[in-house]
Formats: C-alpha cells, structure tokens, sequence
C-alpha cells in the first residue's frame, strides 16, 4: 500500500509538467487547429533556458534559493515565450490560409531545427545539475518502505496550481482570454468585432511557450538533467495528454496529462521501465478508437 | 529605407533575446561532473550581425522582386515548358538507367544513387497512403522497419520451411537452406507481412482523420520501434543484427569465388559489381512501385482513394466501401514499405532500430508533400533534391539536421503545394485537363 502511495505521488508530479505542456498544444489546436510539433522542442529550449540562467545566477554568488529559484523562472518563461512568438512569426503565419498539410510539415520543420539548434549551441551531452532543492518529509513509515515527499515535489505541484489559477484567470476573465475564445469560436466574425487575429494567436503561442518553460524547469528541479532530444517523446506524451483530455479544453489538459503521468508512473512501478513509453502510446491509440473525443472534449460535427 | 533598418534592427533586437542565453553562453559537464561554462560572445555578436544583414537583404530583395508568382509568361515560354516537362519523366528514366554506366568509377556516387532510389521508392509508397487516399501517415518507417526485420530475421532463422523443390511439398527445412535464394523468396514475405502490419494499424484508426489519424500513426511508428529496441532476445535491441545475407543474382552470388557471378559471365570480378547490381534492383523496385501507383489509380479501388482523399463523406453517400478503401490503401503502402524495408537490410548486411527513426518518417513524408502529393514525378524529383542536399551538407555533421528542418520550413512557405502543384485526373470526358492544386480541397479526411 505505501508503495502504491509513494508511486501515486511521483505519478502526479510527472502528471503536473506533463499537463503544463498538454496546455501549449491544446491552445494552439483550439485556435489555429493545427499540431504545434515544435511544442516538445520549445518545452527542451525552456529547460535549457533554465539550466544557463541557474548557473549565471549560482557563478555571480546568489546564494538564496527562493530568489534563484524565483529568477529562473521569470528569465526562462520570458526567453522561451519569445522563441514560441518568433516560431509562430516565421513558421506558422504565413501558412495560415494554406492547405492542412502545410503548416504541420512546417511544424516538423521547426521541432529539427529547435532540438538540432539545441545541440550544436549546447552540445550533445546530457547535462546535468547538482540538486537546487533538497529535503523533504517522510509521510508514513512501515518499517521496510518509506513514503517520500521531497521538497521538489511540493515545488513542482504547487508551481503548477499557482500559474494553472493564474491562466484560468487571464482565459476567463481579461480582454485577452475573450479574444482567444472568440478567434477560437470563429476567427472572421471576431476580426469583425474588433479583434487583432493575429496578436491574439501570437499571445496564443507565447502563453503556451511560457507554460512549457516552467514545465521544463520543473523538469530539471526534479529530474536534475536536460538534454537536447528530450523534447520530442515529451512532446508526443504531453500532445497524448491533450488528446485524452479532449482538445481544445483546458481542464481536460491538465486532467490528460495527470492522467499520464499516473500511467506512466505505474506501469513502471508494477510491469516494466522499457515499456513505459509504449504503455503511453498505447492509451493514446486506444482512448482514439474509443472516445475520439477525449474525457472533456465536445463532439466535432462535420459538415458537408 | 528607415522603414528596413527599422525592421532589420527589431529581427536582431529579437535575435539578440533568443541568442543571448542558448549561444552567449555555453555549458558542459566538467570533468567531475559539475557543470561548467564559457562565454561566447563573440559568437553570439556574428550572428545577431547576420540576422540584422539578413534581415535587410530579405526586405530588398522583396522590394526588387515584387510579389512572387503575378508574373504571366508568353505562350512561347510555356509552350516550351510544357514540351520540357513531358520530356522530363523519359529523360530522368533513361538518365537512371545509365547512372552505373557514366559514373562506374564513382563508388560513392553509385552509393549515393541507391540511397536517392530508396527514398524515391518509400516515397512512391507513401504517397499511395498520402497523396492517393489522403491518409495522413506519420509512421511510415514502422513498415520499412517490419520489412528490413523479417528479412534480417527470416534469413538467419532456423524455422522450417515447407520444401517446395524436389515435387514433395510438404518437408520441413531450415531458412538457411535457401542459401542463395533467400533474398529472392523473403523479398515478397517481408512486403506481405509489412502490409499486415499496415492492415494491423490501419483497423483501429478507421474512424480517426486528419491530425488525430496523423497522431496515432506517429505513435504506432514509436511503438514498434521501442519494441524492436526493448525485445533483446528477438531482435539484439540497440545491437542490431548483423551478417544478413547478401544478395544474389537469381541465386549467382556476387563473390570472387569461381561460382561468383563475375567468373560465371567470364569477367574478373570487381566489389562494384555488387553496387551496379544493387542500384538495378532499387531501380526496378522502385519502378515496379511506380507502375502499380499508375495501374491501380485506374482500377475502381485507386478512383475510390481519389474520391476518399478529396471528401469521406460524400463518398460514404455514394456507397464506396471506406473500410475496404482505406485498408487496402494502408495494406499497399506498407507492402511496398516492406519491400523497401527488405532492401535496406540486404544492402546495408546490418540493421539496428536507430535506422527507424520519426527523422525517416518526416524525411519520406516530406518528400511526397513537396512533390506534390499524388504527383509520381513530382516525388522523384523531391527525393533526389532532398537526399542529394542532404549529401551535400555532410561535411558539416552537426548542422546537417538543422540546415534541412530550416529548409523544411522554408520550402513550405514557398511552395505548400509542392514542386508539381496540379492535378491530372485519371478520369476524363473526352480531353485531358489538368486541375490547379488550390482548387483542390483535400484534406480534411
């Protein structure tokens, strides 16, 4: 039981970067309808992002964790919503009235050039950093196992609860999140109304890249290690999320990628490690044939 | 001109945020295991200097060259296009077919011939699932991959075999008594096991399109190759196999023995004659893929891929059959996958799953869509401008990946439709037109 409990935890903490991913992709697909292949690879760019800015701060003798810790953050969700914006600017805008193909060959496209800039910029070693938070509680003792739960944890998830409310909020109730439910609706009426298209699906695409930033932070706290290649099976967990939430809703994203997380982080407690990618990709293709559209997702109704 | 600079200093401003972190600085893992870094700056200033350069250059170049495509050639010059065009297909067949007579010399080119006629060939069979049936595939390498592992693992099995030369069918012997044969018989037992495959994947996503069908397919790609690379006692896992058969001359084997196929033509024998053969049988595959894409697209199954690619619904009203339509469609592309998948193995004598990679799939995928997607020359020609610029920047290792996303990216922004961007109906009333990709909607299934 205490094991179940310990792999309960890990699972959610795997499930929360996973879910802050999920979200990139299920914005984008809701308002351009388009797979962002290159989310994996901005998700690895924030990782990175991360890494550098922790080892500037650490070299220039900041010693105080929460203000490192806090920095980072900042540093890495404004560098990578900046290469999320330059990606949709070069690759994706002037594609945007052409056939379905085009932008998701285009998309493919960028994910090489971002995890092949990835590597010659950084190298092609996995790098990796001492842990920046250490500690953490033990919940429960049973003599031959211990339930653990690290400070890096507590980090992680609360993270992902503060910046989810923060985001709710900004989609439901400011200027911006209405603009992007309306282009979502339906883009000619809304630039009818008044809406700048364009800023909004570029605001679309710097949010998601920022999301993706902190999960790749997170994913350094807690894995301690990136590397350039990490964000293509990232990629296609986190878009497996989106599509078991339902895309286009964002609950359903984060629910999608808890959802992950737990499966992932079970099948490799109880079956095997090897395995656990295709266990992934496996609920991906079976929740398609079954439920196409996901937990949360409405129904598409197709016209003739 | 203030407006240019204006532009061009924003692109470096923007170049300059993207850049700082990721080129100013550089990190490595230290001897010790701590991380260590170094700045860059130089680096960094060179190449937010080139985005602003660049970035000008692009805005004049604009300026000069005006909107691109509102230029009306003269009758004359088209005429004469059009003349080119039709010559271009016969030229480029009888230019393959020379190939290892001009350049017999040339090793590496001969090589580089038989890689171009490989993807030229998982080209034409995607494009049957892609370009014919609108089924977007992401996961084509899967069935290159079943191809190149029932062949590798056919051929050095010892599974018994029903003996079906001595007029007594039905006695069991082992694979390796094939011997020479082996390539022969397992080069159609790889097509059709990669078509089951194909049959295999293709029944859960029949109700799946577009980008959902896209998805799966990826996952179905990754999940085959994590098997091949996790089961250690079937397939070596990231070992690879290796000692696969070579091929043969319809059963002359290409060695320097005095059974070769050199002493048997009564020449003395030369390693390049296992490369010209290799290149004719790559050739042939290739071609014989090409004939039955044309055949097929005039039976009533390839006008239903046609009619399935350009709406499902409506064809559905008609009472086209789409499970058979779109199982067939995936079945045949993966056979003719398989087929391709065999070759490698035989060519390369060592496979290992790091040769089927999503990289592959978006390789070959890329070259059906910039060829036009349905467009058989059209692929041709994208494979050999793809894998011959692919050669091209080998010598830079690290930047080669880099150089062809980015050239990805920008040849979809030049062409989306691809190289040869119409439409030839293979049904027509009285007189042959030819139909401009952008009336054409496809797409959505």
């Amino acid at each position: 039981m205490d094991y179940f409990f310990q792999q309960l935890i890990n699972g959610l903490v795997l499930g929360s970067i996973y879910g802050l991913i999920a979200i990139g992709y299920t914005m984008v697909y809701g308002i351009v309808g388009m797979i962002n292949f290159a989310h994996g690879d901005i998700f690895m760019i924030g990782g990175f992002i991360a890494l550098i800015t922790f080892l500037i701060l650490v070299s220039i003798g900041l010693t105080m964790v929460p203000v490192i810790l806090l920095l980072v953050l900042l540093v890495a969700m404004a560098v990578t919503a900046l290469y999320g914006w330059t990606v949709e600017r070069i690759a994706y805008r002037p594609l945007r009235q052409s056939f379905r193909l085009a932008p998701m060959l285009s998309a493919i496209g960028m994910s090489f050039v971002l995890s092949n800039f990835a590597q010659v910029s950084q190298g092609a070693r996995v790098k990796p950093v001492p842990p920046i938070i250490t500690g953490g509680y033990t919940l429960h003792d049973s003599g031959n196992f211990a339930v653990q739960l690290s400070n890096v944890q507590i980090v992680v998830v609360a993270t992902t609860i503060v910046l989810l409310a923060v985001f709710s909020y900004i989609v439901a109730r400011t200027r911006f999140g209405r603009d992007m439910r309306a282009c979502e609706q339906d883009q000619t009426m809304a630039a009818l109304l008044g809406v700048d298209v364009d800023r909004t699906i570029s605001m679309t695409f710097v949010i998601g890249a920022a999301l993706a930033a902190v999960a790749g932070m997170m994913y350094l706290l807690y894995y301690g290690l990136v590397d350039f290649f990490m964000g293509f099976i990232a990629g296609i967990k986190a878009f497996t999320a989106a599509v078991l939430g339902g895309i286009g809703s964002l609950p359903g994203a984060m629910l999608g990628g808890l959802a992950i997380g737990l499966i992932e982080t079970f099948w490799s407690a109880y079956f095997s490690v090897e395995y656990k990618d295709v266990a992934a990709f496996s609920i991906l293709i079976v929740v398609l044939i079954f439920m196409p559209t996901g937990l949360l997702g409405r129904p598409e109704v197709e016209k003739v | 001109m203030a407006f240019i600079l204006k532009k061009a200093a924003i692109s470096a401003l923007v170049a300059l945020g993207l850049f700082f972190l990721m080129i100013g600085i550089r990190t490595e893992a230290g001897s010790s295991g701590q991380l260590i870094y170094w700045t860059r700056f130089g680096e960094l200033a060179a190449m937010v200097g080139a985005v602003f350069a660049g970035s000008i250059v692009i805005e004049l170049l604009r300026r000069w060259i005006g909107p691109v495509g509102g230029v009306e050639l003269p009758a004359g010059v088209r005429a004469t296009f059009a003349t080119l065009g039709r010559l271009l297909a016969p030229a480029l067949l009888i230019f393959a077919l020379l190939v290892p007579v001009i350049f017999y010399k040339e090793r590496y080119l001969l090589d580089l011939g038989i890689l171009v006629l490989t993807y030229v060939m998982l080209g034409w069979g995607l494009n049957i699932v892609v370009g014919l049936a609108g089924l977007l595939d992401l996961g084509y390498v899967a069935f290159y991959a079943v191809g190149a592992y029932s062949y590798a693992l056919l051929a050095q099995s010892p599974l018994p075999l029903p003996h079906l030369v001595d007029g007594f069918p039905f006695v069991a012997f082992s694979m390796e008594q094939l011997g020479p044969w082996a390539f022969w018989v397992l080069l159609p037992v790889s097509g059709l096991l990669a078509a089951l495959w194909g049959v295999i994947l293709g029944f859960p996503v029949l109700r799946l399109r577009g980008d959902y069908l896209a998805i799966v397919t990826l996952a179905f790609g990754e999940i085959i190759r994590l098997v091949i690379l996790n089961w250690q006692d079937l397939t070596g896992g990231p070992n690879g196999i290796s000692g696969i058969p070579r091929p043969t001359v319809f059963g002359i084997p290409l060695t320097p023995g005095e059974h070769g196929f050199a002493a048997m033509i009564g020449v003395p024998f030369s390693p390049t004659h296992r490369l010209v053969f290799l290149f004719y049988l790559i050739l042939a595959l290739a071609l014989l893929t090409n004939w039955a894409t044309i055949r097929l697209r005039r039976l009533p199954i390839g006008r239903a891929w046609e009619a399935m690619r350009e709406d499902e619904v409506a064809c559905r009203a008609l009472g086209i059959n789409i499970t058979t339509t779109k199982l067939s469609a995936f079945a045949i592309g993966a056979m003719f996958g398989g087929f391709a998948g065999a070759f490698f193995a035989t060519r390369q004598g060592f496979i290992s799953p790091e040769s089927f990679t999503f990289q592959e799939s978006a390789l070959v995928l890329a070259i059906v869509v910039l060829g036009g997607m349905g467009s058989q020359l059209g692929v041709a020609l994208a494979a050999i401008a793809m894998i011959g610029g692919f050669e091209l920047f080998r010598g830079l290792d690290q930047f080669r990946m880099l150089v062809f996303g980015g050239v990805m990216v920008l040849l979809m922004i030049w062409r989306p439709r691809g190289l040869i961007g119409h439409r030839a109906p293979t049904v027509f009333l009285q007189k042959r037109t030819e139909i401009s990709s952008s009336l054409v909607k496809e797409g959505h299934g």
